[in-house]
């Protein structure tokens, strides 16, 4: 009975709860929405933001936010788009080496800058979301890379012949989402995360390597938007400076603090964000089925951040003073 | 400085003297501040531009295309007062593009002008307040609610009017035409307003005042200070100035899209914190802004004239940024405290 109420009571309850009843509700409306098909639409969507959301939580709970990181999958994706125009005979998988490593480097730079001169990540960051993707226009010449550049195998990944039923793309997500579990949870790297999220204060003085932990966070999350690129070149087909990646901090931040992640650092699971991003793919992918033209989706996005650092807030608040009785009561 | 007489660098120092640190020479006082660096600026970008290409610096041209960037510098303006103060608010370039895609929508439905006006300027406000209720009254960091208007906002504005871009009448169109002594409007709005806001903050009791609520909120609420109102009330200002700034921009314009000034709170803090303004609150000034937006218009005109591409103009707009912080910073942390 205990076991079950922590369950019940957790935090990613409510998001679930939230996904199965907006998808009864529009499964009614329209039953095309429960079809396995449809299911598969929205799988197809989601590794993406999946993936980019992992990194973008660590940072969150580190008490840092990334802005840059759409315009990272767009530099790493352009950069190994690039690579497989200018030399097509190199071998396709080094794409995934080059992709990661870009963006790890660019993130790394994120880190550096806001370690070194004590700035907010914020700030740091939208300058660098403007700079990486000044960079990458620069780097493309203002051109698209179309499809023919791209290798064969590479789009064969996210094709939608199945393998083992799921294409290669949604494995490699789960599998990003399982290593993730594993390093926030039992690594002790992720747990001096978590510590410098609570406590920035207390942290160091516990004796944690805030600096070397901050700089791995901001290179796991650009890592993450590199390896979200290299996958988008595989999901799309084609890498354009402009579109690869634009906005996309916006998603990734609505779908991290749908997921429960506190802004205020040191709260959040691997699972919450998994369900948010879920969340965020169901309404994605019931707004066509409803008619609603894609124009609204970004007001969505908008008004699901506000409401969910408003819950987030209210909770926190409520957490306080239940620790606060509590403490009264025992005195 | 002290005033006693100096017998020989040998002679012990009283202890008074020790006590205190040393007054900064009087030059240092002056000149060491993170406004100097936009004055530099200023003084040496035109000298470049006109090295390399002479047909950008011309005093007509600067004015004119000022106006292009004056209605992010009058938000820019106010923005710095919010700043100062302790928050940040990103939105404000997005509540400009939903409020005038809603000042178009009306006066195209036959709204007549003033009625118009009013809506577009109360829409501004319930913006502002909403982002001051989210801030100031839920307490949520305003960098992070911001970003959250400033997708919402956007959202709403492309929501209202789609993919198109909504015409305005003839006769509202030019105001960027029009000139007083030769000075376009739009320039003279800016400077009028940051004359205005400067006076504003630092000759009157409400400026000062948000100068100690960015310094410390607890501290100056224990002097009676009601900071929450000051917040509020700059935020919904930011508010009402968006939704004028929008005005101003579609005039010079004719056509509004969902889509105007996309990425402008980019330069907005940009020329906040490049005129000197400190990123944690508390310190700045007017002037360092309005000097900002200047110099970032004269580069822009350089680079235009130089046909840089506007994604690389941006990468040097972003580096800009990043390096205006750390000089700012790197200042004040050296000269004050």
């Amino acid at each position: 009975m205990n076991a079950l109420k922590t369950i019940l009571l957790r935090r990613e309850m409510g998001i679930l709860v939230v996904i199965i009843l907006f998808c009864l509700a529009v499964g009614i409306v329209k039953p095309r929405f429960l079809a396995l098909d449809n299911f598969r639409t929205m799988l197809m969507l989601v590794p993406l933001i999946m993936i980019v959301a992992m990194g973008q939580m660590l940072v969150i709970i580190a008490r840092h936010v990334d802005l840059s990181v759409g315009s990272t999958l767009g530099f790493a994706a352009m950069m190994t788009a690039l690579m497989f125009k200018t030399a097509p005979d190199i071998p396709w998988y080094l794409g995934f080496l080059v992709a990661i490593g870009i963006g790890a480097v660019l993130g790394f730079m994120n880190g550096l800058t806001v370690i070194v001169f004590r700035l907010p990540a914020i700030i740091v960051t939208l300058g660098t979301l403007y700079l990486y993707r000044g960079l990458t226009f620069i780097a493309s010449g203002a051109k698209q890379i179309d499809r023919q550049f791209i290798p064969g195998p590479l789009k064969a990944m996210s094709a939608n012949a199945p393998n083992f039923w799921f294409p290669w793309i949604l494995i490699i997500a789960l599998a990003v989402v399982l290593i993730t579990y594993w390093f926030a949870n039992h690594s002790r790297l992720g747990r001096q995360i978590y510590a410098i999220g609570s406590n920035p204060v207390a942290a160091p003085l516990r004796g944690i390597p805030v600096t070397a932990v901050t700089l791995t966070v901001f290179s796991i999350s650009g890592a993450l938007a590199g390896l979200a690129g290299i996958m988008y070149a595989s999901r799309w087909g084609f890498v354009n400076p402009s579109n690869t990646g634009w906005g996309f901090e916006f998603q990734v931040i609505a779908a991290v603090v749908i997921g429960g992640v506190s802004i205020n650092g040191g709260v959040g699971s691997v699972l919450g964000v998994v369900l948010g991003v879920l969340l965020l793919g169901c309404v994605s992918s019931a707004l066509p089925l409803l008619g609603i033209p894609g124009t609204v989706q970004s007001a969505i996005y908008g008004l699901v951040i506000i409401v969910a650092l408003v819950i987030d807030q209210s909770v926190r608040e409520r957490g306080i003073q239940a620790l606060t009785t509590a403490r009264g009561a025992r005195t | 400085m002290t005033t006693e007489p100096m017998t020989s660098p040998s002679e012990p120092i009283t202890p008074s003297v020790t006590d205190a640190a040393p007054a900064r020479p009087l030059w240092q006082v002056i000149l060491i501040r993170p406004v100097m660096m936009t004055v530099v600026l200023l003084i040496l970008e035109p000298i470049v531009a006109s090295i390399f290409w002479p047909q950008s610096i011309d005093l007509q041209y600067i004015l004119s295309t000022f106006t292009l960037t004056a209605p992010l510098a009058l938000m820019a303006l106010v923005l710095t007062l919010v700043i100062i103060s302790g928050e940040i608010d990103l939105s404000p370039a997005s509540s400009m593009a939903l409020t005038a895609c809603v000042f178009a929508a009306v006066l195209q439905a036959g709204l007549p002008f003033p009625l118009a006006v009013v809506v577009c300027i109360g829409l501004g406000f319930v913006l502002g307040l909403f982002n001051a209720f989210l801030v100031v009254y839920l307490r949520l960091p305003s960098l992070i609610a911001t970003i959250g208007t400033l997708t919402f906002y956007r959202g709403l504005a492309q929501v209202l009017a789609g993919d198109a871009s909504i015409k305005f009448p003839e006769w509202y169109q030019g105001l960027n035409l029009v000139t007083v002594l030769g000075i376009p409007v739009p320039d003279l709005i800016v400077t009028l307003a940051a004359i205005l806001l400067a006076l504003l903050l630092s000759a009157t009791i409400f400026g000062r005042q948000i100068y100690q609520t960015g310094t410390n909120e607890i501290a100056a609420q224990h002097a009676g200070i009601r900071t929450r109102l000051i917040k509020t009330a700059l935020f919904v200002t930011l508010g009402v100035v968006s939704a004028l700034a929008g005005m101003m921009f579609t005039s010079q314009l004719g056509t509004v899209r969902y889509d105007l000034g996309l990425g402008g709170e980019l330069q907005m803090v940009l020329m906040a914190m490049l005129g000197g303004t400190y990123i944690f609150g508390g310190r700045g000034s007017i002037l360092g802004t309005f000097l900002a937006a200047w110099l970032l218009s004269i580069m822009t005109n350089a680079m235009n004239t130089a046909s840089w591409l506007p994604a690389t103009q941006f990468c040097l707009l972003g580096v800009l940024l990043i390096v205006s912080i750390i000089i700012t910073n790197f200042i004040y942390s050296r000269t004050q405290r």
